[in-house]
């Protein structure tokens, strides 16, 4: 276990240092957010509420992802870690729970913003939103990191991250979608089959990306 | 009497990109306290051979193990044993050199004990800058950070894949005078180099490689090494 909380404290002491991940996440996140409440009004806004969240998680999240990244390659850092006694996948969980804390974190801001600028309540709804964007997001940085590390490989880094990870959630973020859209509409009764798909896609993902990490990182 | 164990024991490491090869059956067994300096041009295999005995990378054919453990199946262990430096420092440029230090003894799973470290940031040097990012401080400064973090768990194993590349006069003199310690206290070093005199300052034993494969290999001292790397590099020249 020491060896990953000594990650997520890295990565927390870098971001606290330098706030370049979080600043950014939190500005793009709101600012889809902002834009989208005054493109669209009335039933229309009420429709497009629950995916105008999960594309501000979405883009919010890519760019943290992108800067978790750009921490491991500046000076080759990545290979400071894959020369320590520990697991690959203890590495990647190390990464996962970093990648998890900023993205969630950043969430908190842009959820309440949504509430507000939807005219929503702060109530249970609320709840299930959170409860939903906490569990999305877990599938959303369980295979980003992963990603992350494959797009690292390639030329086009930044560009890579995007182009591999939006087809890759896309079953997550649709399931996120409905079930969002189910919790806002206070009916609930399907939605135990989205949270079921973004539960097992989380599991796999953290799962698969385990134990073929190691085999992602070694040149 | 049972065997000694071998500091690095690697029996037909090869290693293919593609259809091409970087490292050619590469055979070498390193007794604890050798000083081993690995020769050849660039696009050698010298590299690619370091991080495969670093468990950086993974050998397509071959065996390898240090200090009796296998990098394929006791990977973790064997890192235990290895300390790498290269012309990148592996360090974290936000954060401090003290705070880069405790980071890897967590990793390590050492005591990240603040008076040790400051000890070992005296050793290069940099005792007064402690708490200074490793972004404020100069190239040769961050190698020295770098040099620190590679001793930082005691390796009995020293990796050094071009250590003098960027470095200034004053860091190179401490990376020196660290390997000399180093050996001194029965510790191998394997240093990979393309310049004769400084690869062999120190050197026990020299091997060259060409197109991956070990084309010389004995004593540092004996002049035969100087003219087979002086054939190879005619060799390069004139093809």
């Amino acid at each position: 276990m020491k060896p990953i909380a000594a990650i997520v404290f890295k990565d927390v002491a870098i971001e606290y240092k330098n706030k370049e991940a979080f600043s950014s996440m939190l500005l793009f996140g709101l600012l889809v957010v902002v834009v989208f409440s005054f493109a669209f009004e009335g039933a229309e806004r009420q429709m497009l509420a629950p995916g105008m969240l999960w594309v501000a998680y979405s883009f919010a999240g890519i760019l943290g992802l992108n800067r978790s990244l750009s921490v491991e390659i500046d000076n080759d850092c990545l290979q400071g870690l894959l020369l320590s006694p520990m697991s690959r996948g203890d590495l990647y969980l190390g990464k996962v729970l970093g990648n998890l804390a900023f993205t969630v974190l950043a969430e908190l801001v842009i959820l309440p913003l949504f509430v507000i600028l939807n005219n929503l309540s702060f109530d249970l709804t609320l709840l299930w939103v959170a409860g939903i964007t906490l569990l999305g997001t877990l599938g959303f940085v369980a295979i980003g990191t992963t990603l992350s590390l494959i797009s690292a490989q390639t030329r086009m880094k930044e560009v890579m991250l995007p182009v591999l990870q939006i087809p890759m959630t896309f079953p997550v973020i649709l399931s996120a979608v409905q079930a969002t859209s189910l919790a806002m509409s206070d009916d609930r009764e399907g939605i135990a089959f989205p949270l079921s798909l973004l539960g097992i896609f989380s599991t796999v993902y953290i799962t698969a990306s385990y134990f073929v990490f190691e085999y992602i990182v070694e040149e | 009497m049972a065997a000694e164990t071998l500091a690095l024991d690697s029996r037909g490491i090869e290693k293919k990109f593609g259809y091409s090869f970087a490292v050619r059956n590469v055979t070498l067994q390193l007794k604890r306290g050798e000083f081993v300096v690995l020769f050849g041009s660039n696009g050698a295999g010298k590299t690619t051979f370091l991080k495969v005995a670093a468990t950086l990378m993974r050998p397509t054919k071959g065996n390898l193990s240090v200090e009796g453990f296998d990098i394929h199946t006791q990977a973790e262990q064997a890192r235990r044993h290895i300390g790498f430096l290269s012309h990148n420092t592996f360090v974290y440029r936000d954060l401090s050199a003290l705070e880069n230090l405790k980071f890897f003894c967590r990793l390590y799973g050492i005591p990240a004990d603040e008076d040790r470290l400051l000890s070992i940031l005296d050793r290069v040097e940099l005792k007064r800058r402690a708490n200074d990012t490793v972004r404020s401080f100069s190239r040769g400064m961050q190698q020295r950070v770098g040099i620190a973090r590679a001793l930082l768990h005691d390796p009995s194993l020293i990796l050094l894949d071009e250590p003098y590349t960027g470095l200034d006069a004053k860091a190179a003199q401490t990376l020196n005078s660290l390997l000399d310690d180093a050996v001194a206290a029965g510790k191998t070093v394997v240093l990979t180099s393309h310049d004769l005199n400084q690869g062999l300052r120190a050197a026990t034993r020299a091997v060259i490689l060409d197109k991956g494969l070990v084309v010389h290999d004995g004593p540092a001292k004996d002049d035969s090494v100087r003219t087979a790397y002086a054939r190879i590099i005619h060799q390069e020249r004139t093809a």
